[in-house]
C-alpha cells in the first residue's frame, strides 16, 4: 500500500470513527452498554 | 543503560492492567463497579463483570448493543473499535490488554514450547463473524432480545476475571453452576494449557478484538518498519517473534502485536517501531 492511500485510508477511517462514535452516543448506546456493564453479566461468568 | 522495547511494554502493560482494574476493594466483597465510566470501553479485552474492572469490554459492549431491543448495529463500540485500530492497530494486544500480559506470563512457566499452525489463525475471524456479530442479532428471545454468545459460550476471559471471583463470593451464584459453566470452565483450562505451550495462544487463535484490530495493521500510525539499506538479512528479527512473523517480508501481518520484540533483537538498528517512522523503507 502507497503511503498516500494509507494516509487518505487512516483519514476516512478516523473521520468514520468519530462520525460513528458521535452518532451512537446521541441515538443512546452507551446507555446500553452502561446498564449491561453496571450488572452482573451471567453469560460472561458463565451461568446465562 | 538502554531502555529497550521489552521493559517500556510491561511497564504499560501493568499500568494498563492498573487503570483497567482499579476497583480493588471490590474482590473483597464480590462487588463490580456501577460507575458512569462503564460506558466507556477498554480498548483490550477485559470482562465488565470483573469486580475490579472500570471500564466495559469492547466485544461485550458490541454483543449487548448489537442484541439489544433498540438497536441492531453498535455504532458506538464500532466507533471506538474503529479509532483505536487506526491509531494503534494490534499494539493494542501487545501493549494495552490485561487478557494478553496474563497469557504472557502464563508462557513463562518452563515447558517445551510449540509452533502453532497456520490454520487455526483463521478461527478467530470465524468467533468473530459467527459469535459476535451474527448471533447476537440472529438468535433472539420473545422480547427480541439477543444473547452475548461469545461471552455466553467462548470467552475464557469472563470465566477468569468475573466468574471465578463472583462465585467464590456469592453462595446463589454458586448454587447456579450448570453445564454452561462447566463449558466454559473448560475452555479456560484449555487456553491456559494452550498458553504455557505456545505464545499468546488465545490472541492467535480465539480472540475476536485481536481478529478485529489485526485488520488496521496496515493502515495504524503506531507501526513497524524495517529500513532495507540497514538490514542485513540475518533473520533474527524474525526468529525472535512470539507471533511468528516476519518482520522483513510483512511487517503490517495481521498477527504482529507491535511487541518491539524484533527491534529489539535487531543488530543494525533496521526495525523500527513508533507513531513517527518513516514509511517506504521495507524491504518488500
Amino acid at each position: 500500500m502507497g503511503s498516500k492511500t494509507r494516509i487518505w485510508a487512516r483519514a476516512a477511517c478516523l473521520i468514520t470513527a468519530c462520525a460513528f462514535l458521535i452518532y451512537g452516543f446521541m441515538r443512546g448506546e452507551a446507555g446500553v452498554v452502561l446498564n449491561k456493564a453496571v450488572n452482573i453479566c451471567l453469560e460472561c461468568i458463565g451461568l446465562g | 543503560m538502554r531502555i529497550t522495547y521489552a521493559i517500556r511494554r510491561k511497564l504499560l502493560q501493568i499500568i494498563a492492567l492498573g487503570c483497567s482494574n482499579a476497583h480493588l476493594l471490590n474482590f473483597k466483597g464480590g462487588k463490580i463497579y456501577t460507575g458512569k465510566w462503564k460506558q466507556f470501553c477498554n480498548p483490550g479485552l477485559n470482562c465488565y463483570s470483573c469486580p475490579a474492572a472500570g471500564f466495559a469490554c469492547p466485544i461485550g459492549a458490541m454483543q449487548a448493543v448489537n442484541g439489544s431491543m433498540q438497536f441492531s448495529f453498535s455504532f458506538y463500540v464500532t466507533g471506538l473499535l474503529l479509532a483505536f485500530g487506526v491509531l494503534l492497530g494490534r499494539a493494542v494486544c501487545g501493549w494495552l490488554c490485561p487478557f494478553g500480559l496474563l497469557q504472557e506470563l502464563i508462557h513463562k512457566i518452563p515447558s517445551p514450547k510449540y509452533h502453532l499452525k497456520k490454520g487455526f489463525l483463521y478461527v478467530k475471524y470465524v468467533v468473530l463473524v459467527v459469535f459476535v456479530l451474527i448471533l447476537p442479532i440472529a438468535v433472539t428471545d420473545y422480547m427480541g432480545m439477543g444473547k452475548p454468545a461469545f461471552c455466553q459460550y467462548i470467552c475464557p476471559a469472563g470465566t477468569l476475571e468475573g466468574g471465578l471471583f463472583l462465585l467464590a463470593a456469592h453462595e446463589n451464584l454458586r448454587n447456579a453452576v450448570g453445564a454452561l459453566f462447566g463449558l466454559k470452565a473448560a475452555i479456560l483450562v484449555l487456553t491456559l494449557i494452550g498458553c504455557v505451550f505456545i505464545y499468546r495462544f488465545f490472541c492467535r487463535t480465539l480472540c475476536p478484538l485481536g481478529a478485529i484490530y489485526g485488520l488496521f495493521n496496515r493502515i495504524s500510525l503506531f507501526h513497524l518498519e524495517v529500513d532495507s539499506h540497514k538490514c542485513i538479512g540475518c533473520g533474527k528479527c524474525h526468529a525472535v517473534c512470539g507471533m511468528e512473523v516476519d518482520p522483513v517480508k510483512a511487517p503490517d501481518s495481521a498477527e504482529c502485536i507491535r511487541c518491539g520484540a524484533c527491534a529489539d533483537a535487531c543488530p543494525t538498528g533496521a526495525v523500527c517501531l513508533g507513531f513517527s517512522t518513516k514509511r517506504g523503507k521495507t524491504l518488500t
